[in-house]
C-alpha cells in the first residue's frame, strides 16, 4: 500500500494541508456531502438524523446537570430541585433532559416503525438493523438508570421492581440482584453506580451509533419503494438535498420538544416522583416511564414471573432475528397488500400494550394485554414467515426515478452533482 | 403483579394504609376545575394572591408543614420588598455555627436562610401529629395528581361523612383525599387570618390564595418558562417557514 499524503482537492490551503494528512474533510464530503442518497425519501427518513441530534442534546444537557447533581440518597432529590431553582436556566436543562428522553423514544419508535414498514432490516441491511436494536437496548438501560437519579418515589420503586426481575432466574437470580444493588436493597450504592453508568452509557451509545452510520454508508439507505437505486438518476447528493429536508423535520421536532418543555414539562412524568424516595411507603401503582409501558404490559401479561421476564426480553430479542423471520423478498409494504393490514394491527397492539402497561393489573386490561402479547409474537413468529410464501406482492417499479418523474422523462440538468452551487 | 410476592405483600401492607380504601374500591372523585391566573400559555402568578397565600401558609400551615426548599429571599419574586423579606426572616431563630468556641448559636433568620421547619425531624413531626407526617409543601402541587386543582379541592373538601361511612379515630372525612380519611384536621375556617390588604378571608379566598402561593413555590420558574416558550415557538415557526422555503428551492429541479 502506498504511503505518503492523501491527495486532497480542497481549495483552501489550510484545509488542504490538514486534509492531506488527516482526510477528515474528504470523509465528511464523501459521507455527508456527495453521498448518493435515494431521491424518493419521505419525511419518515428524517428520524435517523433527529435521533442523532436528540442524543447530542441529551449528552450536552446531561453534562451540565451532572455538574450540579449530587448522587447521594440523602441529597439527590434536593439537588435536583436546587437545579430547578438556583442554577441559571437549570429548569431548562432539567426539563429539556427529562422530556428529551421522551422525545428520544418517540423519535426512535418512529424510526423503528419506518424500518419495519419499509423492510429496512432486510438484506443487505441485516447488521445495520441489529446494531440499531443494540442502540435501542442501550437507550432503555440508560433511560431506566436516569429515571432513578432524582430519587423520587417512582425512581426508587421503579428501580426496585425492575432490578427484582432478575431474581426470577433460578439459582443465580438472587445473587444477580444483590450484585446489581451493591447491597441488600436499592440504596446509596445502587444510586452511585446508576449515576456512574448513566454518565457512561450515552458515550457507548454514541460509539454504537457511529457503527450504525458506518454500516449505513456501506449498504446505502433503503427508500420508500424498497428497491435499489440503479444509477445516478435514482439518487441525489446528501447535501444540499437531504440536509435541507432534514432541516425542515428538525424544526418541526424542535417545536414539539419546545411545547413539552415550556408548557407541559411534567405531563409525561409521574407526580409521585416529586415525593422523595421512601423505602417504607409503596406507591399504590408502580409504573415505569411511558416508553417502557408496552414491555411492562408484556411482563405482566404472563402469570409466571420467570415467563414474564423471558417474554419481555424476548419481545426485543426477537427483533435481532427479524431479518430471517421475514421471508418475503419484497422490502416495502407498499407492494405487500397482505402484510400491510397485519402490520397495521401489530402497530395497534403495540399502542394498546402501551396503554395497558399504565393501567392497574386488573380486568379487562390483563386479558387485553394477553391477547396483544400473543399477537405481538404471532406476527413475528408465524405471520411474517408465512406471508413471504403465501403473499403475492404487487409488481415493483422498474426504478426509483421512473415513478418519481411520472413517465420517466429525462432528468433536468443539474439534478445531480455539483451540490455546492445550490447551497 | 403476581410476579413479585414480596413486593406485593409490601404493597398490600403499606400501600393500603397510605392509599386507603378508595383505590381498593376503585372509586374516583372528579376534581372541580378551578381557573387560576397561572394557567394557560401566558399564565402568570397573581402577586397579591400569592402574598396572601404566603400569609395563610405562615399563620396556619407552617405550624405543621415545612417548606425546606424555599428561602426567604425567594419571596422577593412574589413582590415583597427587601425590607419586608428581612423582617419576615428575622422573626425566626436559626441554629448556626459552630462558632470559634465550637458552640452552636441561635441567631435571627436572614433572607438567605431556608424556611424554618416546624419540626426538627420526621419523628418529632409524627410525635406531635398523632403519628401522621405532614408532608413538606415545597413541591406539593407537582407531587400530587391534579396539581393545584387537587390542593384547592382538598382544602375545601372537608365535611360530614356520608351516612354509613365510619371515620377512624383521629382521622377526618375529606371528599377529595384518597380513601376519604385524612389525618389533617380541616386547616382553614372562615375568617381565620386577617389579610394585611383588607381582602375578606373567606374559606374559598384562603384556599385559592394558598394554592396560588404553593404553585409558585413548586414552580417558581413558570412565568419565565412560559414567556421563553412563546418566544421559542414564534422563532421556530418562522425558522420552519424559512427551512421549508429553502427545501422547496433546493428540490425545485428534482421534482
Amino acid at each position: 500500500m502506498a504511503t505518503g499524503l492523501h491527495k486532497s482537492d480542497f481549495a483552501n490551503p489550510v484545509i488542504r494541508w490538514v486534509d492531506a494528512r488527516l482526510p477528515v474533510f474528504t470523509m465528511m464530503q464523501k459521507e455527508y456531502g456527495t453521498f448518493p442518497t435515494p431521491r424518493n425519501f419521505n419525511y419518515l427518513w428524517n428520524f435517523g438524523a433527529l435521533a442523532m441530534v436528540n442524543l447530542l442534546i441529551m449528552i450536552v444537557t446531561g453534562i451540565f446537570l451532572a455538574m450540579n447533581y449530587t448522587a447521594h440518597t440523602s441529597m439527590a432529590f434536593d439537588s435536583v430541585e436546587r437545579i430547578m431553582r438556583d442554577v441559571n436556566y437549570g429548569w431548562l436543562l432539567r426539563y429539556a433532559h427529562a422530556n428529551g428522553a421522551s422525545m428520544f423514544f418517540i423519535v426512535v419508535y418512529i424510526h423503528i416503525f419506518r424500518g419495519l414498514y419499509y423492510g429496512s432490516y432486510k438484506a443487505p441491511r441485516e447488521l445495520l438493523w441489529m446494531i440499531g436494536v443494540v442502540i435501542f437496548l442501550l437507550m432503555m438501560a440508560t433511560a431506566f438508570m436516569g429515571y432513578v437519579l432524582p430519587w423520587g418515589q417512582m425512581s426508587f420503586w421503579g428501580a426496585t421492581v425492575i432490578t427484582n426481575l432478575f431474581s426470577a432466574f433460578p439459582l443465580v437470580g438472587e445473587s444477580i440482584v444483590t450484585w446489581l444493588w451493591g447491597g441488600f436493597s436499592v440504596d446509596n450504592p445502587t444510586l452511585n453506580r446508576f449515576f456512574s453508568l448513566h454518565y457512561l452509557m450515552p458515550f457507548v451509545i454514541f460509539g454504537v451509533v457511529f457503527l450504525h452510520v458506518a454500516a449505513l454508508h456501506i449498504t446505502g439507505s433503503n427508500n420508500p419503494l424498497g428497491i435499489d437505486p440503479k444509477g445516478p438518476q435514482d439518487t441525489v447528493p446528501f447535501h444540499p438535498y437531504y440536509t435541507a429536508k432534514d432541516s425542515v423535520g428538525l424544526v418541526v421536532y424542535f417545536i414539539v420538544f419546545a411545547v413539552l418543555v415550556f408548557f407541559f414539562p411534567n405531563m409525561l412524568g409521574h407526580a409521585d416522583n416529586y415525593i422523595p424516595a421512601n423505602p417504607l411507603v409503596t406507591p399504590p401503582h408502580i409504573v415505569p416511564e411511558w416508553y417502557f409501558l408496552p414491555f411492562y404490559a408484556i411482563l405482566r401479561a404472563v402469570p409466571d414471573k420467570l415467563g414474564g421476564v423471558l417474554l419481555m426480553f424476548g419481545s426485543i430479542a426477537i427483533l435481532f432475528v427479524l431479518p430471517w423471520l421475514d421471508t418475503s423478498p419484497v422490502r416495502s409494504m407498499r407492494f405487500r397488500p397482505l402484510a400491510r393490514p397485519f402490520f397495521a394491527v401489530w402497530c395497534v397492539t403495540f399502542l394498546v400494550l402501551l396503554y395497558c402497561g399504565g393501567k392497574p393489573p386488573e380486568e379487562p386490561f390483563v386479558t387485553i394485554a394477553r391477547v396483544c402479547t400473543a399477537y405481538y409474537f404471532l406476527y413475528f413468529l408465524v405471520i411474517l414467515p408465512l406471508l413471504g410464501r403465501l403473499e403475492r406482492p404487487l409488481p415493483l417499479p422498474e426504478s426509483i426515478a421512473r415513478p418519481v418523474l411520472r413517465g420517466g422523462g429525462p432528468l433536468p440538468a443539474g439534478a445531480m452533482g455539483k451540490p455546492m452551487e445550490k447551497a | 403483579m403476581s410476579g413479585f410476592p414480596t413486593l406485593r405483600a409490601l404493597a398490600l401492607g403499606l400501600g393500603l394504609i397510605a392509599a386507603g380504601p378508595a383505590f381498593a374500591a376503585g372509586e374516583e372523585v372528579e376534581l372541580p376545575n378551578t381557573r387560576f391566573s397561572f394557567e394557560g400559555l401566558f399564565g402568570h402568578f397573581d402577586r397579591a394572591s400569592a402574598q396572601r397565600g404566603f400569609q395563610v401558609y405562615k399563620e396556619v400551615c407552617a405550624s405543621c408543614h415545612s417548606m425546606h426548599l424555599m428561602s426567604y429571599r425567594n419571596l422577593r419574586q412574589i413582590g415583597l420588598s427587601e425590607a419586608e423579606v428581612a423582617a419576615i426572616a428575622a422573626t425566626v431563630q436559626v441554629t448556626d455555627g459552630p462558632n470559634d468556641d465550637g458552640q452552636m448559636i441561635e441567631r435571627p433568620g436572614r433572607a438567605s436562610d431556608r424556611f424554618k421547619s416546624p419540626f426538627a425531624n420526621e419523628q418529632a413531626a409524627r410525635a406531635a401529629n398523632n403519628n401522621a407526617y405532614p408532608p413538606d409543601l415545597s413541591v406539593i402541587t407537582k407531587a400530587r395528581e391534579g396539581g393545584a386543582d387537587y390542593i384547592h379541592a382538598l382544602l375545601l373538601g372537608y365535611g360530614d361523612p356520608p351516612a354509613g361511612v365510619q371515620v377512624a379515630e383521629g382521622l377526618h372525612y375529606n371528599k377529595y383525599f384518597a380513601g376519604h380519611q385524612i389525618a389533617m384536621p380541616q386547616p382553614l375556617s372562615e375568617g381565620q387570618v386577617e389579610y394585611h390588604d383588607g381582602t375578606k378571608a373567606t374559606l374559598e379566598q384562603m384556599a385559592t390564595d394558598v394554592t396560588q402561593f404553593l404553585t409558585w413555590a413548586a414552580e417558581p420558574e413558570m412565568e419565565e418558562r412560559k414567556a421563553l416558550g412563546v418566544k421559542m415557538i414564534i422563532f421556530l415557526t418562522i425558522l420552519g417557514g424559512l427551512a421549508y422555503a429553502v427545501k422547496r428551492k433546493v428540490w425545485h429541479d428534482v421534482h
